[in-house]
Order: structure tokens, then C-alpha cells, then sequence
């Protein structure tokens, strides 16, 4: 995936964490120790119950809960990308969260759709994730 | 302002309270504007939820004159948003090349979702659960620009059909340009006040029966149900307190922000079962004459959008109801249900209004 000119996340001391492990290509979710419940994007306490939450490492795979194909951006880099898809993704954990579907054609993209994770490093602490066409996981 | 005074005989020194969400996308705010437009207020609200803003501030207006924390609010809203950015608000966004992101967009800002793309995607998850087609999001497009076609303000005024809007380029699919808002300038200002007052003034007045708001994210990376908004709520609570349901309503004024968003409220607000609002909206149901006119004064998709259109769906509700709507009248439409789509899907607000006293 192309990274000239994306912006680019700012992370902060709650998901400095997650962008991190994105570097190495690793999928962090929040899970609640007290009432079980998952969630992204990061925060500083469950929404459910408002205790602290921990670090998981998901599988890093999904399926596509919903997309869109994007043919008009006027701004850059992002115009010179375009058709390019914007999707939901589905992890197997069950958390959601918004991301490109590279490495196939826009117009194969599909709602439940099997996905893996991958990870461009940008930096030092700081990676992004995208997502491609991926093998059927079992349920 | 001088248009919403002259058109109720309120005076300005009577004006006790001011809400303003901000001009353009939420430049100068209430604070600004009153002291621009000098309101001695002892009542502000700036509250902020996008496009349905104003249908909140009639819920908090209704409450605050109620509770005798003023008597007479005024509401403004003005916007130079084609001006100021020309028509870049669909499909641009705010950040720019290389921007480092933080708070809740540094999830989505790597990835160049525009608004129109976050529409599209409730779009298509309600064509994968329910099989709704671009055909039967058409309708509600051909419906408004119908009504468009009898306001001389309007910005598009030439009939079209379903074949047009899906011959329309696609922007974000499965969202044609014929399925999204226009983009304009424009302002509008209402002044709400005791049914006592409001009695003696230049003209009938319209009642708030019964209001609602509620939210279910903002960012739409958050939404929990791509095909279920906070309108289920927002209309639960208007209807309740108005005591009346949507087969009592003559006519609807909704965000049509973009085709879908109109669908999802008809579902939510209850005027069709979740996943029938596709064959709903078939065969001229939304069009004047038929059972539920939708957007007479043409709409977002067909009259204006300068950003926040909210304040239009009561206005023209107001019109509707005082029988001042000209051609696009509905014929003794009495109960008029106002609902504003803000942010991403995010936060509804609902009203219901009527002509005659409670
Ligand atoms: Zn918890």
C-alpha cells in the first residue's frame, strides 16, 4: 500500500500501544478483565463498565461487514488512488474497525468477504493496518 | 432574523433567548452571533450535532419555555458554505496531505473515506440484509426533485427519473451523484414562544407536539448497526409525547442528506418495518399526492444544503402546516413530522408539529 502523503495518525498514551503493534503487523483490541466486553477504537476505561481495560492481539483475520467504493476524492494523495475501496472490517474477535482492501479489484470486494491484516510501518511506534483478500476462517 | 420577526409580528427586544450552532460548518458560534445580532439572551444553547441540530433545539427550546427560563427563543442558522469551499464537502473532507490525525479520526484518516462513503456504506449493508436496489433509492431522489420543480429557489428544477439518477456517476457506491445532497449557501431563522404568546401574533402558530433526539456514535467507524440509527429512539420519544403515530402524519420533512438517509428514517421512525423501506418508498409514495410527501420544498438532494439543513425540514413544516406552501401544499396537512439526520448517521432528531393547540 501506498503511504506518500496519507495523514497519518497521531498517537496518544492510550493508543500508542495499538499503532506500535501495527508497525509489526499486529491487530490490538481492548478487552474488559471485569465484564468481558471488546472494543475499538481504544479508550481509557470499557464503555460497558468503565474499568480498565487490556491489551489482546487478535488473529488478524476478518471478513468485510460493509464497503464502499470510493471514485471521488478531490484531495491528495488520495485522488491519485482512486477507485479504491473503504470497508468495515469484521475481526474474528468481533470488534470492527475502517480500512482500505488492497491487493485485489475494487469491484471483487464483497459484504462477508474473508480479509487478513497486514501492517505498513511508517515509523519508529507507528504502523498502519490495511487489509487483503484472505482465506475463509473457520467460525 | 428580520424575516422570522416580521413574519411572526414578534419584536426583537422580546427575544430572551438565543441557539445558534455556528455559521458555515460551525464557524462563529452562539456567542459570536449574539453578540453580533445583539440578543439580551437569559437563555443560550450551542449545541452542536450537525445537520439535526436544530431539531434538538426544539426539544431544548420546549423545555427551557416550559420551565419559564425565557419566553422567546430565536434560532438562527446562516451558511456560505458553496462559497467558501465550492462543492468539496461530499467528497474532499477536512484533513489534509500528510496531516497527523489525533482523537477518534486517527482510526479512519489513513484511509480517505469521504462523508459521501460513509453514506454508501450503510447503503450497502442494507442491500446485502434486505436486497433494497439503487432503483428504489431513486424514488426518493425523483420524489423530491418533483417538489423542487414547484420552488422558485430551488437549485435543480428539471424533472428527472429513476433511469437518471442511476445514469448518474458513481461517487461511493452504490451512491450515484443523483443520490446526493446539492451544495449551496443559505440561512433560515425560527422563534419559538408559549402557546399563550404565540396566540396573539402576526400568524397561526405551529405547536410542538412532542420532540425527541438521541445518537448512536459519531465517527461512523463506530456506528454499532450500519443499517440502524438513533431515529428508533428520537421518534419513540416525539411520538410518545406527541401521542400520535406516524400513520397519523400528512407529511414528512426529512434530512435527505443523501437517498439512503431518508430510507433509514422511514424505517426507524416506524412508517415501515426495518428492511421494507425499499418497497415502501415504490410507486409514487413520497410524491405529492401520494400518502407521506416527502421534502416539498425540494430538499437537500434537489433545493439546498449549505451543511446543516435541519433548520429547513421546520420551516417548511411550518409552512405546510399554516398552508402557505403554494403548490407543493399538501392538501389539510395537519401533523408534519420534521427529522434531522447530523454527523455520520449519528445523532436524529425528532418533531412532531401540528396547527392545531394540544
Ligand atoms: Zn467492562
Amino acid at each position: 500500500m501506498n503511504m506518500n502523503g496519507r495523514p497519518l495518525p497521531q498517537p496518544d498514551n492510550v493508543s500508542a500501544p495499538f499503532w506500535a503493534a501495527a508497525a509489526e503487523g499486529k491487530v490490538l483490541f481492548q478487552e474488559c478483565p471485569e465484564c468481558g466486553h471488546r472494543q475499538f477504537y481504544p479508550r481509557a476505561m470499557c464503555t460497558d463498565c468503565a474499568a480498565e481495560t487490556e491489551w489482546r492481539e487478535a488473529s488478524g483475520r476478518g471478513t468485510v461487514h460493509t464497503f464502499t467504493v470510493i471514485r471521488q476524492n478531490w484531495a491528495e494523495p488520495f485522488r491519485g488512488e482512486l477507485p479504491y475501496v473503504v470497508a468495515m472490517v469484521e475481526l474474528e474477535e468481533g470488534v470492527k474497525m475502517m480500512s482500505n482492501i488492497s491487493d485485489c479489484a475494487a469491484d471483487d470486494v464483497h459484504i462477508g468477504m474473508p480479509v487478513e491484516a497486514y501492517g505498513e510501518r511508517v515509523e519508529d511506534g507507528l504502523g498502519v493496518l490495511f487489509w487483503r483478500p484472505g482465506k475463509a476462517h473457520r467460525g | 432574523m428580520q424575516r422570522a420577526l416580521a413574519d411572526s409580528g414578534v419584536r426583537k427586544s422580546d427575544i430572551d433567548g438565543y441557539m445558534c450552532a455556528g455559521g458555515g460548518m460551525g464557524r462563529e458560534t452562539a456567542v459570536d452571533m449574539a453578540e453580533y445580532l445583539q440578543i439580551q439572551h437569559r437563555f443560550i444553547d450551542g449545541t452542536m450535532t450537525g445537520g439535526s441540530t436544530f431539531e434538538f433545539y426544539v426539544q431544548h427550546a420546549a423545555a427551557a419555555i416550559k420551565d419559564g427560563l425565557c419566553d422567546t427563543i430565536l434560532v438562527t442558522y446562516g451558511s456560505d458554505l458553496l462559497s467558501l469551499q465550492g462543492r468539496m464537502l461530499g467528497t474532499r473532507g477536512f484533513l489534509v496531505e500528510g496531516q497527523r490525525v489525533g482523537g477518534p479520526m486517527q482510526y479512519e484518516a489513513p484511509y480517505g473515506n469521504v462523508l459521501v462513503g460513509a453514506y454508501a456504506m450503510a447503503a450497502q449493508r442494507h442491500m446485502y440484509e434486505y436486497g433494497t436496489t439503487s432503483e428504489q433509492l431513486a424514488e426518493i431522489a425523483v420524489a423530491v426533485r418533483g417538489h423542487a420543480k414547484l420552488n422558485p429557489n430551488a437549485l435543480y428544477r428539471e424533472p428527472i427519473t429513476v433511469e437518471d439518477v442511476l445514469a448518474s456517476r458513481m461517487i461511493a457506491d452504490p451512491l450515484h451523484k443523483l443520490d446526493c445532497c446539492v451544495i449551496s449557501d443559505g440561512g433560515g431563522a425560527l422563534i419559538m414562544t408559549t402557546a399563550e404568546r404565540a396566540r396573539d401574533l402576526a400568524k397561526a402558530p405551529v405547536y410542538v407536539l412532542g420532540a425527541g433526539g438521541s445518537q448512536t456514535h459519531w465517527n461512523i467507524g463506530q456506528m454499532p448497526d450500519f443499517t440502524r440509527t438513533s431515529a428508533e429512539l428520537a421518534g419513540r420519544e416525539a411520538f410518545g409525547r406527541a401521542g400520535v403515530t406516524p400513520a397519523d402524519i400528512d407529511t414528512i420533512q426529512f434530512y435527505d442528506s443523501f437517498t439512503i438517509t431518508v430510507l433509514l428514517l422511514l424505517e426507524d421512525l416506524g412508517f415501515c418495518a426495518k428492511g421494507e423501506g425499499g418497497p415502501f418508498v415504490e410507486g409514487g409514495t413520497l410524491q405529492l399526492g401520494g400518502r407521506l410527501p416527502l421534502n416539498t420544498d425540494g430538499g437537500g438532494l434537489s433545493s439546498c444544503h449549505p451543511g446543516m439543513r435541519g433548520i429547513f425540514l421546520l420551516i417548511e413544516a411550518a409552512r405546510q402546516l399554516r398552508g402557505e406552501a403554494n403548490e407543493a401544499q399538501v392538501a389539510d396537512a395537519k401533523l408534519a413530522l420534521a427529522c434531522g439526520s447530523g454527523g455520520w448517521l449519528s445523532c436524529m432528531g425528532a418533531v412532531v408539529l401540528g396547527n392545531e393547540a394540544p
